[in-house]
């Protein structure tokens, strides 16, 4: 027997590879697989011959024929191959050449399960980069943050690349989460650019990182292949936030109401949470498409998502689409890529105030009342007869079922990337790529009278709201990879323009032809134009350098400062190369980096350094008998300029062979200098109390450690094992010109419970939002005392001067730790999430600490958290400062088991092998250890304001491959 | 496609604004509505002054809360931070409160500053407006609105940062203005405006006019000795006598001034205009009228939607009335104790019923939200008392004319006339008629009663009340402008 035929397919994903080399070690002879991944070798005239099956991304297996005829292999994915490709700023590295901190994740280690957002994919699984959701609400947009944020008015978010255009994410009316036209189903691939030298290549927008999503494209001769996922979930909420029963609160209306208030009492018995929410069920089918069609590889795919929230009324339906096409032309030589994606999102927004709201009503009264004339709904009414209370807080389910809060969006996002590779000289290649952002929104929120007294007073109101958003991005570059003898050069240099246009529009229409409707129109634009260059230089594949550098001009600034040149410089030192002899190490490099990034994405409009006038809209000032508009000069400060974030960051990389060992270790400091920042102007300068300007610096440092270990790899049993920390400090540097010691800093982190509550601070010396309270004295028992605070100036007196700095809101240290295991048809893993050190003010609890919290402004009364029990506070008066003690600062920390999934291969049950089938069962939010008591110690921004809460979701999923 | 001029769509760079006539009375209109309103949306939207509450940060109920709340005029159970200092007199100079009306204050002066320097005769002419009769007009009538903003800011704060439309826009630190020389300022200033403007009445309704001068000028010279140590009686008394004689004549009705058909009344010298469909905000009368509603009360009694239980008197205030049947006895003392045991609860200490929503016929303004009611900065009534204090005070005047002045106001609101005027008597008086017009703490100061000498419930924060420290007689410069001008120096004891 001298022929050996077979099949070598992929592990993971079970098709034939087609270009697979075989060779036959120790000779020359060879052959690929075909387009279906089937081949046939002569062995003949080889002794004891050995297949070696090699292909780029893959882990090569070594085969002994012996008496074997028909050999099929399964290739597994190598994720320390010296080849693997990692798409960075304006083009693609080898993964080993990289100098910078660059995270990159593909499809299988997304984050399965109900996920609806793109940033849900990536949740817990890398290291520096976190991301906070927003909440339970279908869609809810997320707070992304990577090595902690490095400005502290100006934007935090990263720049996020889609498909080699940087996207305007800014919010987007109409939609809960800007980057929720994505089907995440379409995604094939997020690198993240963590450091300086890495995102300096973006200039301008990268201080905070950027994320780079690749979306899935057809594949040059693949197979046509259909893939169908349909998900079903079924949410619920895991808890309530504990209130006195009906019974508790009859008692304390008893002992600490008036004889009125304790006259209101109702009879019912009614937990409002169980009211205001539900069971919610998601369904999400995909269908996607890839093949080729006459040459051209293409991919398309629908998406239909129907995701209810547990909170009545609330739901996203959104269809998307997308098409990739990937033609070429004159022998490869010019390659076109172009990519569609159209999305159509129907927002039903439920009024999230319901939720404050429920937990707030009174126990004691029914939902439904049919005895006044406002409707089924329970309300309070005020006994003069003038209607529903103007005060009183409304029927939380009111809330919800009277007010249809729609936002329609639709959203189209493409780009034509262009990629010749010259004639006669193919180390160069001109890539240019065009691309475009558009959404429009149309959006309405009618409200029924009956929901409150002033919906009644006003009959009713119409609001709508309209959004245009008309971004559009051109780039062209070059590009030049040449190696001689030792040295390898990519040059990159290129130009790119961008431009963002967003146009607002809304109103409100009353029921009452009287009331005056309210109109606003709203239009800016600005622009971005940029050259940057690269240069990776590679010595004996051992010494690695990148610089780049990065001239961005943007249309915020008076042309005088309107330029910024951001360079960065990177050097690697691939141990493994020059001392790893016998080969030990699959990976051993030492990478450092410096950089700087800069920022202009300011809060406060797109002209702040013009003098110019804001006419006003519909405010209008009575002179006589005539009313007239009004047109106000804006603050500005005609020097603004670039705020600018020096970034060094020393990693070692590393990868062990035989312990199946990889991972990272990355220290980094970030200082960012002439913060864009809102200060006080000095009274009488400017048209303000305060004025966006360049003063003040912080600085972010931290760790960051990713190790993957696979203790079991194995045809039938494999298991695979992340785990990655950070740790980030964050500490503002100053904050004036002239340090100024008596300067406390700004207080931000709005507490409800008072007007011009601020529980936080940012003070020099301290984190960011370092929470900034009275400290709280407690009796022998522990017991808070009510009102008595520490007087920390020793004055004799309790004044705002006694406030002091506690805790901050964000954390120290964010671990991750995921598993995935697979076992023949069988597959399971899970996905932990801990934050330690988080503190949180739990503004649910101070909000009813006292018996007096009961009181409204009018005939009603409210119910209290249970916390009240604990405290015991009851006084009408220095509510000032209770609601700003400490006592209501809590550790958050936490671990979350944020995800099990189990999975089974069901593709042995068909008879042909061409359909291949999945079912998983996914549960998500399976439980959290903390002992933070409000609902949940993840809070963005460290004050717990009634969260819409995360719930535990059941998923079952079934995909289907054809 | 590398243009990087963007010019905005919204609004008019600053040049192009001037160049239409149309423009400077929108300007002239924001200036005024600065008094009213917190921004340039109608409740409260985009706001002037950031970082403060847009219900909170309009002018006259910042400038209400600081002349009021420190006083035995008004007390208010709510928890805001910073707001309960103020009756407490514990405030301090991160104070909230005393900080938002400074930046408040200011900023209407670098307002007004900015239209004064762009309508200037020389930029009117190269605009080619030099022929325009109504601009130097509005011009005046700014300058006469920065005078109001700097008296406020002389008679709470002393000693400001001084900026006129000489100073640019932008990065630099103005220059503290003493007491004494932002006194001898104003005083010119007004004294030049007096030639300005046209004669009472004779303006739009709503805007300055001579009246308005005059009346500034009479509070200037009456509190004189106060501000600069040297009293000016007589000139008080002669400016109190000019708007006496102007024309102005009481409303047959008192309650008449507060109300929302106010802009009826004759009384008024210059007004801060509401309108609850146009003018709407959470602020102003509007915070006056719901804020003093609990308890008993009805809220359709006072043409608005409900009560913010808020407001209420002291025992020592309700004693001023306790002579006969005053009408202007506007309190409201059914379901309210008279003693304050807890300043936090509504119903201890009377209510006040002054301010309305109704028209005098009975009708509620056009909503119920937001009030039509307009606030009179000046009154008939204050120019009255005004010249009898005066001349009491030994300024040259005519006395019999004072005491017939004091007894037209004490008639109208069928209280027994008076015999003979002491300055004792004049205080009260003026609570009596002026109370909830944000006159208190200056006149309470005049009298040496703010800070020792007079005491009334939670004064020092006490229930009975104490002397408090006399450097509370003025409030201090806001301490986040301390630190951004490092010129400025802050008032002693803060």
């Amino acid at each position: 027997q001298s022929n050996v035929t077979g099949k070598v397919t992929d592990l993971e994903e079970k098709i034939g590879l087609p270009g697979v080399t075989i060779a036959i070690k120790g000779s020359t002879k060879g052959t690929s697989t075909d387009m279906d991944g089937n081949y046939t070798i002569s062995t003949a005239g080889v002794q004891n011959p050995i297949l070696v099956y090699s292909f780029i991304g893959k882990e090569s297996q070594e085969i002994v024929v012996g008496n074997q005829t028909a050999i099929n292999v399964s290739l597994a994915n190598d994720s320390q191959s010296l080849d693997e490709i990692v798409v960075v700023g304006y083009g693609t590295q080898r993964k080993n050449d990289l100098t910078g901190a660059i995270t990159s994740i593909t499809e299988n280690d997304f984050v399965k399960g109900n996920v609806s957002t793109p940033e849900q994919l990536i949740t817990g699984k890398l290291a520096g980069v976190q991301i906070t959701s927003g909440g339970g609400a279908p869609g809810s947009g997320s707070t992304i943050r990577i090595r902690g944020g490095s400005s502290l008015n100006a934007s935090n978010d990263p720049l996020i690349v889609i498909d080699g255009v940087p996207i305007d994410n800014s919010d987007i009316s109409g939609s809960a989460n800007p980057l929720s036209f994505i089907n995440p189903n379409d995604i094939e691939s997020f690198n993240v650019l963590k450091d300086a030298s890495a995102a300096a290549i973006y200039g301008s927008r990268a201080a905070n990182g950027v994320i780079i999503i690749t979306t899935k494209k057809g594949k040059k001769g693949a197979q046509t292949r259909l893939s169908f996922n349909s998900r079903f979930s079924v949410a619920n909420n895991i808890n309530q936030v504990d209130v006195l029963s009906p019974s508790e609160f009859v008692d304390a209306v008893g002992a600490y109401g008036t004889a009125s208030q304790q006259a209101l009492l109702g009879t019912s018995s009614t937990n409002w949470q169980d009211v205001i929410y539900r069971t919610a069920l998601t369904q999400d089918n995909n269908l996607s498409l890839t093949g080729n069609l006459k040459g051209v590889p293409y991919r398309a795919s629908v998406g239909f998502l129907n995701q209810n929230g547990t909170l009545q009324t609330s739901n996203l339906k959104r269809t998307s689409a997308s098409l990739g096409l990937s033609p070429s032309f004159l022998d490869d030589h010019l390659t076109l890529d172009l990519n569609l994606k159209v999305a159509n999102s129907k927002s039903q927004f439920a009024d999230e105030g319901a939720i404050g709201t429920a937990i707030g009503f009174d126990p004691t009264q029914p939902v439904y009342a049919s005895n006044n004339e406002f409707g089924e709904y329970f309300n309070w009414i005020d006994p003069n007869g003038n209607g529903i209370e103007a005060l009183g807080p409304s029927n939380p389910l009111a809330m919800l079922n009277l007010r249809d809060n729609v936002g329609i969006l639709n959203r189209y996002i493409g780009n034509a990337k262009l990629t010749y590779s010259f004639h006669g000289l193919p180390e160069l290649k001109a890539v240019v790529n065009a691309g475009f952002d558009k959404s429009n929104t149309d959006g309405n929120d009618v409200t029924s009278p009956l929901v409150s007294a002033n919906s009644f007073n006003n009959q009713g109101s119409t609001a709508f709201y309209k959004q245009d958003r008309n971004n559009t991005t051109f780039q062209a570059f070059l590009n030049y990879v040449k190696e001689i003898n030792q040295h390898r050069f990519d040059v990159m240099g290129g130009y790119e323009y961008q431009n963002f246009i967003r146009e607002n529009e809304t109103g409100t229409d009353y029921g009452k032809s009287d009331v005056t409707p309210l109109r606003n129109y709203f239009k800016t634009e600005y622009r971005l134009a940029s050259q940057f260059g690269r240069i990776n230089y590679g010595f004996n594949n051992t010494y690695l350098a990148t610089f780049t550098v990065r001239r961005d001009g943007t249309s915020r600034f008076a042309p005088d400062n309107r330029y910024g040149i951001f360079p960065s410089a990177a050097l690697a030192w691939k141990l493994n190369e020059q001392f790893d002899i016998d080969n030990t190490f699959s990976d051993l490099k030492l990478r450092f980096g410096w950089g700087v990034t800069g920022q202009q994405d300011i809060n406060s409009g797109d002209f702040p350094y013009l003098a110019a006038y804001t006419p006003g809209q519909g405010l209008l000032y009575q002179f006589g008998g005539a009313f007239y508009d009004v047109l106000r000069p804006n603050p500005y400060d005609a020097q603004i300029k670039w705020e600018e974030t020096t970034s060094t960051n020393f990693g070692l990389d590393f990868g062990i062979r035989a312990a199946k060992i990889s991972g990272s270790i990355d220290f980094y400091m970030k200082k960012t200098t002439d913060l864009i920042n809102e200060i006080d102007a000095p009274a009488g300068t400017n048209f303000s109390n305060k004025v966006v300007t360049n003063i003040g610096s912080l600085e972010n440092k931290g760790v960051e450690f990713t190790i993957n270990y696979t203790p079991i790899q194995k045809a039938n049993f494999s298991w695979d094992l992340n785990f990655n920390a950070t740790y980030n400090q964050n500490k503002i540097t100053a904050l004036t010109r002239n340090n100024n010691e008596d300067y406390l800093g700004v207080l931000t982190g709005d507490v409800s419970g008072g007007t011009g509550a601020y529980g936080q601070i940012h003070s020099t010396g301290y984190a960011r939002s370092t929470f900034f309270l009275y400290q709280q004295v407690y009796d022998d028992n522990g017991k808070p005392l009510e009102g008595v605070f520490v007087d920390q100036n020793e004055d004799g007196v309790i004044s705002e001067l006694d406030r002091y700095h506690y805790e901050n809101p964000d954390a120290n240290f964010f671990l991750g730790f995921s598993s995935q295991m697979q076992y023949k048809n069988l597959n399971f893993g899970f996905i932990m999430r801990s934050n330690l050190g988080n503190y949180v003010f739990n503004n649910v609890a101070s909000g009813s600490s006292s018996y007096y919290n009961m009181t409204g402004a009018g005939n009603f009364i409210f119910n209290l958290n249970s916390d009240v029990k604990d405290t015991g506070f009851s006084s009408s008066t220095g509510r000032d400062r209770i609601n700003l003690s400490d006592y209501f600062v809590e550790n958050a920390s936490f671990l979350k088991m944020d995800n099990i999934n189990v999975g089974y291969d069901l593709s042995s049950l068909f008879k042909t092998s061409k359909l291949r089938a999945n079912l998983g069962f996914i549960v998500q939010n399976v439980f959290t250890i903390t002992n933070y008591t409000g609902l949940d110690p993840e809070v963005q921004n460290g004050i717990d304001r009634n969260i819409y809460p995360r719930p535990r979701t059941y998923s079952l999923n079934l995909n289907l491959n054809f | 496609c590398n243009d990087l001029d963007t010019t905005p769509y919204v609004g008019e760079v600053s040049d192009l604004v001037y160049q239409d006539a149309d423009n400077y009375k929108k300007v002239l209109a924001k200036l005024y509505a600065g008094l009213a309103v917190s921004g340039i949306e109608p409740q409260d939207g985009n706001v002037d002054l950031k970082g403060i509450d847009g219900g909170s940060q309009s002018y006259l109920r910042a400038y209400w809360y600081l002349q009021e709340f420190t006083t035995d005029e008004a007390v208010v159970g709510w928890g805001d931070p910073g707001l309960p200092d103020l009756h407490a007199s514990s405030w301090t100079a991160s104070n909230q409160w005393t900080s938002n009306f400074y930046s408040r204050a200011l900023y209407q002066v670098t307002v007004a500053n900015e239209f004064i320097r762009e309508s200037s005769p020389e930029k009117l002419e190269a605009r080619g407006l030099a022929g325009n009769t109504q601009i130097p007009l509005y011009r005046s009538e700014a300058k006469f609105l920065r005078a109001l903003s700097y008296y406020h800011a002389l008679d709470m704060f002393g000693s400001v940062p001084f900026v006129t439309e000489a100073d640019p826009v932008g990065a630099f630190l103005p220059e503290q203005i003493s007491r004494a020389d932002l006194f001898t300022y104003l005083e010119t200033e007004l004294k030049a405006l007096e030639n300005e403007l046209p004669g009472p009445q004779a303006n739009e309704y709503g805007r300055a006019d001579q009246g308005a001068v005059w009346m500034t000028l009479a509070k200037l010279y009456l509190n004189a000795e106060v501000y600069t140590g040297t009293p000016k009686y007589n000139e008080a008394a002669e400016y109190a006598k000019k708007v006496i004689d102007a024309g102005y004549t009481l409303s047959p009705n008192y309650q008449a001034n507060f109300m929302a058909d106010n802009d009826q009344s004759n009384e008024l010298i210059f007004t801060i205009n509401y309108d609850g469909n146009q003018t709407a905000t959470w602020g102003g009368t509007t915070t006056l009228i719901h804020a003093q509603i609990g308890g008993t009360m009805n809220p359709a009694d006072f043409g608005v939607d409900g009560g913010w239980s808020g407001f209420r008197t002291t025992p020592e205030f309700v004693a001023l009335f306790d002579n006969g049947t005053d009408g202007r006895r506007l309190l409201h003392s059914d379901g309210q104790k008279l003693e304050i045991d807890e300043i936090g609860t509504f119903d201890n200490g009377y209510a006040v019923a002054k301010w309305s929503n109704l028209t005098s016929a009975g009708v509620a303004g056009k909503s119920l939200a937001h009030t039509d009611t307009d606030f009179g900065v000046y009154r008939l009534s204050d120019a009255y008392l005004m010249y009898a204090e005066a001349v009491t005070r030994g300024g040259s005047g005519d006395q019999a004319l004072a005491l017939s002045l004091v007894n037209q106001l004490r008639t109208r609101a069928n209280a027994a006339p008076v015999t003979a005027l002491s300055l004792d008597f004049l205080l009260d008086e003026r609570g009596r008629e002026l109370f909830w017009e944000a006159h208190r703490r200056t006149d309470l100061i005049r009298f040496g009663k703010f800070t020792t000498g007079y005491n009334w419930a939670w004064k020092g924060n006490i229930k009975e009340g104490r002397d408090i420290g006399t450097h509370m007689s003025l409030f201090p410069i806001a301490s986040s402008d301390i630190v951004a001008n490092t010129n400025l120096v802050q008032n002693s004891g803060y």
